[in-house]
């Protein structure tokens, strides 16, 4: 085979790009390579099917940086998951977990290794890819037909012709006497396709399109706003519950309160003795004490008086006034929304039926809360007598005292 | 042929001389060749497409289920209480397992300059992605609302909430995530060339342009070699300890738990010999078909295939241990709990799915001792079907028998599967041969530059005569 320089393309418009010479195998790519170098050339190349054993200091080509690019990366994904790992679960949104700490190394090393391992590798793939120039698709010696045998069993050297001595005749001479197998000459044919005009329109409008997410982003999270974070799923806004003032719509009624269910009883229907634990009896509120608790003993009385001066003297005192010890400390705050507890010895309260008494103990009245969870039905009637006789005492004249013990009150 | 066959085959047999790695009769030329036309003829063989076509039936049931699953929501499956890791993840386990082989000899086997491997890298290496990507499948799919997977990221959110680090179920997102990037870093890196080669053969315009795009314009030229050939080595280095990482860490998410049975320091290691005794099964699974159907038997030779059915049995010894020592450490703990549950795996509800595992894992590999056994394609095909069926039952005794068996009996259980569960199994097959025989139509199978390297040739023995 002898040197000839044809493409398929008019090789008299494009530019020599440079020259091309086979060889017959690994060895002598190797020989031919050491000549080459030593004829001083610089802007040349070896190309061949498969990384040739010895090639690099035939050609003197020094070690790659690639290895320290790698370590770099390295570090950097050490560094990423170590401040993520402190600055996420640490930081930002502190986590107890059992009371373990919140930054502790062992349960932290999994990541920080899997992320040191994952950047090296990033480093080792695009860090290649970048010192070798790739991906590049289209490269002068490509041209050659010829060429495509270098992913075959082909083994080239490539003169560029910017190389400083370049110059075709000699060239072609070396590698004769090097004993090539052919040699050819490349151009530059330069047919990059560009990009046609509509598609880049399209994709500079769709990239600038996509940017507008994006932008909303940045603006919601340096802004303020009454209404709640917007959030992409939105499963938990759309729940089957119906909502205060609404009508529901899974009943065909339109109540989301549902009447009694025919034959059924509600807890306190089902009561045998309405009169002691519901202060009620027929719909009427009871004047009178229930049986259970009669007759009135001193024993109970004594008990009310505990049960009344830990629950209900806080607010209404500890002779009823209404002036306890919270009250009198909201009244000098001055509250706006305090409603001062009544007085339980005053004319009105004096009037009503015991069972309106037990009543507001158990279900609580205006802001005063309910104390039926707290307070057992006995030591809620308990209370009531106490009460009535802290109204008697407080309206009392001097016919109550028995006679016998007035003298000691003069 | 089948003389020249057989010659090829046994020719390790004579001790005092290095047997070759390929058929020693070859050419570059017939290297390219062999490898690129499998991907060039214009139809493949006709069991390539009833494979394709019964895998991609399976595929689509998968996707259906899939959709049924997200529509209907994870009551579909089996998973109820106590055992709320049902299927899902131990199809996850076994998937992942068997990725393992395929980085393992891509990356160990390269380090210790295990020349052999050149031949079944590129095979195993896909194999690895594949099961990956059928592994990743199932997490995604297990946490019941997929829409909301995204939230094992830490990704800034508007609830100015993170992950937590701490927990072996975020470590997995991490070292399965980094596992199958740098797997498939390491494929496409290695595959590179081999594209290339492909895109100077190729006739037609597709194939020119896909092959053209995806061989990044590779040259050849041998100061790109010498990059390539150091990051190579340097990925081998970074994918050794990560092979070795990824199934120790999915052993946490059962190790670090409490539950008897699972909190065990002897997880890690036991979980890395069972996925790589697992997925060297499935390549030799895959690999006898292959080199028959695509006539590679000179370049991927029985001594591959013995090569790796030796791992098999080292690995299926391993784990043989692993399981004696499993009984030894409850006896020798002393706690009640961890005793219980290994008399009851071995006799208990389970003890259907305990023997199996036994009978597959470290029984049935003992007969790759003998080596006339050892290197008939039937009594391997028999071996290495139980070991796939085996490690599929380890991972569901050791997920299901301690589930349903924990520190209080009023919450024990029996957890049986539904017809959606098995669907989803066989369908994660179908998904995983589907993507392996495009692999196999369409992409260089056999490492061709790396083949053309270890060639006596390569070294220029023929040329200088030594």
């Amino acid at each position: 085979m002898q040197a000839s320089a044809n493409t398929d393309h008019g090789e008299a418009s494009a530019p020599l790009a440079g020259i091309l010479a086979e060889f017959d195998g690994p060895g002598a790519l190797k020989k031919a390579a050491t000549r080459v170098r030593d004829a001083g050339f610089t802007r040349w190349d070896c190309y061949s099917p498969f990384p040739v054993h010895g090639i690099d200091p035939a050609m003197g080509v020094r070690p790659t940086i690639l290895p320290w690019i790698i370590l770099g990366m390295g570090l950097t994904g050490l560094t990423i998951a170590t401040v993520l790992q402190w600055w996420t679960n640490g930081v930002d949104y502190p986590f107890l977990i059992s009371g373990k700490p919140l930054f502790g190394l062992p349960a932290n090393i999994p990541i920080m290794f899997e992320l040191t391992i994952l950047l090296s590798a990033f480093g080792a793939f695009f860090g290649s890819l970048i010192l070798n120039d790739l991906p590049r698709f289209y490269r002068p010696i490509f041209s050659s037909k010829r060429f495509r045998k270098v992913t075959d069993n082909g083994f080239f050297i490539g003169i560029d012709a910017n190389d400083p001595q370049f110059d075709p005749n000699k060239i072609k001479t070396l590698f004769a006497d090097m004993g090539t197998m052919g040699v050819e000459e490349f151009y530059d044919h330069d047919n990059r396709a560009a990009l046609p005009r509509p598609i880049f329109r399209v994709g500079m409008i769709l990239f600038l399109l996509g940017l507008i997410p994006l932008a909303f982003a940045v603006k919601s999270r340096h802004s303020t706003s009454s209404q709640p974070r917007w959030h992409f799923w939105r499963d938990m806004d759309f729940q089957p519950v119906v909502r205060a003032q609404r009508a529901s719509a899974f009943f065909p009624d339109g109540r989301a309160l549902r009447p009694q269910v025919e034959g059924t009883l509600a807890r306190e229907q089902a009561d045998k003795d309405p009169h002691l634990n519901q202060g009620k009896v027929n719909g009427k509120l009871v004047t009178t004490f229930p049986k259970a608790v009669l007759p009135l003993s001193m024993e109970m009385m004594v008990r009310g008086r505990d049960r009344f001066n830990t629950y209900c003297a806080p607010c209404h005192g500890r002779d009823g006034k209404g002036k306890g010890l919270v009250a009198t400390r909201a009244s000098s705050l001055g509250e706006g929304t305090w409603v001062p507890p009544s007085n339980l010895t005053d004319a009105r309260i004096a009037k009503m039926p015991v069972g309106e008494i037990y009543q507001t103990i158990r279900y609580g009245v205006r802001n005063m809360p309910k104390y039926g969870p707290q307070i057992e039905v006995r030591d809620r009637w308990a209370i009531v007598a106490y009460i009535r006789a802290l109204q008697r005492s407080q309206n009392a004249s001097i016919k109550d005292v028995p006679e016998a013990d007035r003298g000691k009150l003069k | 042929m089948t003389n020249e066959l057989s010659r090829v085959d046994f020719l390790a047999d004579d001790p005092t001389q290095r047997a070759p790695l390929v058929s020693p009769d070859l050419e570059f030329k017939d290297v390219t060749q062999t490898v690129c036309e499998v991907a060039e003829k214009p139809k493949p063989p006709k069991a390539w497409y009833v494979a394709f076509g019964i895998s991609l039936a399976l595929t689509g049931m998968l996707f259906s289920m899939i959709a049924y699953l997200i529509i209907a929501g994870v009551g579909v499956w089996g998973n109820n209480s106590p055992a709320f890791w049902g299927f899902p993840i131990v199809n996850f386990v076994f998937w992942v397992g068997i990725g393992h082989a395929g980085t393992l000899i891509s990356a160990i086997l390269f380090l210790f300059r295990q020349k052999w491997r050149t031949s079944i890298n590129r095979f195993a290496e896909a194999m690895t992605i594949f099961a990956v990507v059928c592994a990743g499948l199932f997490p995604g799919i297990h946490v019941g609302r997929v829409w909301f997977a995204y939230w094992l990221f830490p990704i800034p959110n508007q609830m100015e909430m993170w992950p937590n680090f701490r927990s072996p179920l975020l470590w997995d997102v991490f070292a399965v995530g980094t596992y199958a990037t740098v797997s498939l870093l390491f494929w496409y890196f290695g595959m590179i060339p081999d594209l290339a080669s492909l895109r100077d053969r190729a006739k037609g315009k597709i194939g020119k342009l896909l092959y053209g795009i995806f061989s990044l314009g590779w040259s050849g030229s041998a100061r790109h070699w010498h990059r390539y050939e150091r990051a190579y080595l340097i990925l081998a280095a970074l994918a050794t300890p990560l092979v070795l990482s990824v199934h120790s860490v999915v052993s946490f998410d059962f190790a670090v738990a409490q539950l008897p049975g699972w909190h065990a320091t002897i997880l890690p290691p036991y979980f890395v010999a069972g996925a790589i005794f697992s997925g060297f099964a499935m390549v030799v699974t895959l690999m006898l078909p292959a080199r028959l159907f695509f006539g590679l038997q000179k370049i991927v030779t029985m001594r591959h295939i013995e090569n790796m059915n030796k791992v098999i049995l080292a690995t299926g010894m391993m784990v043989g241990y692993s399981y004696a020592m499993e009984f030894f450490i409850s006896w020798y703990s002393g706690a009640p709990a961890e005793r219980f549950v290994f008399i009851n795996r071995a006799f208990g509800n389970y003890a259907w799915a305990y023997w199996i595992m036994v009978s597959c894992n470290v029984l049935i590999p003992q007969l790759f001792w003998f080596k006339k056994l050892r290197r008939n394609p039937w009594v391997i095909m028999f071996v290495v079907l139980f070991v796939n069926v085996g490690m599929w039952f380890e991972r569901f005794v050791i997920a299901v028998t301690s589930l349903t068996r924990d520190f209080t009996p009023a919450s024990w259980g029996y957890f049986s599967p539904t017809w959606i569960d098995i669907g989803m199994l066989v369908g994660s097959f179908g998904l995983f041969f589907t993507l392996f025989l495009l692999f196999l139509r369409f992409l260089p199978i056999v490492a061709i530059s790396e083949v053309k390297g270890v060639m006596p040739q390569a070294h220029g023995h023929h040329e200088e005569g030594h």
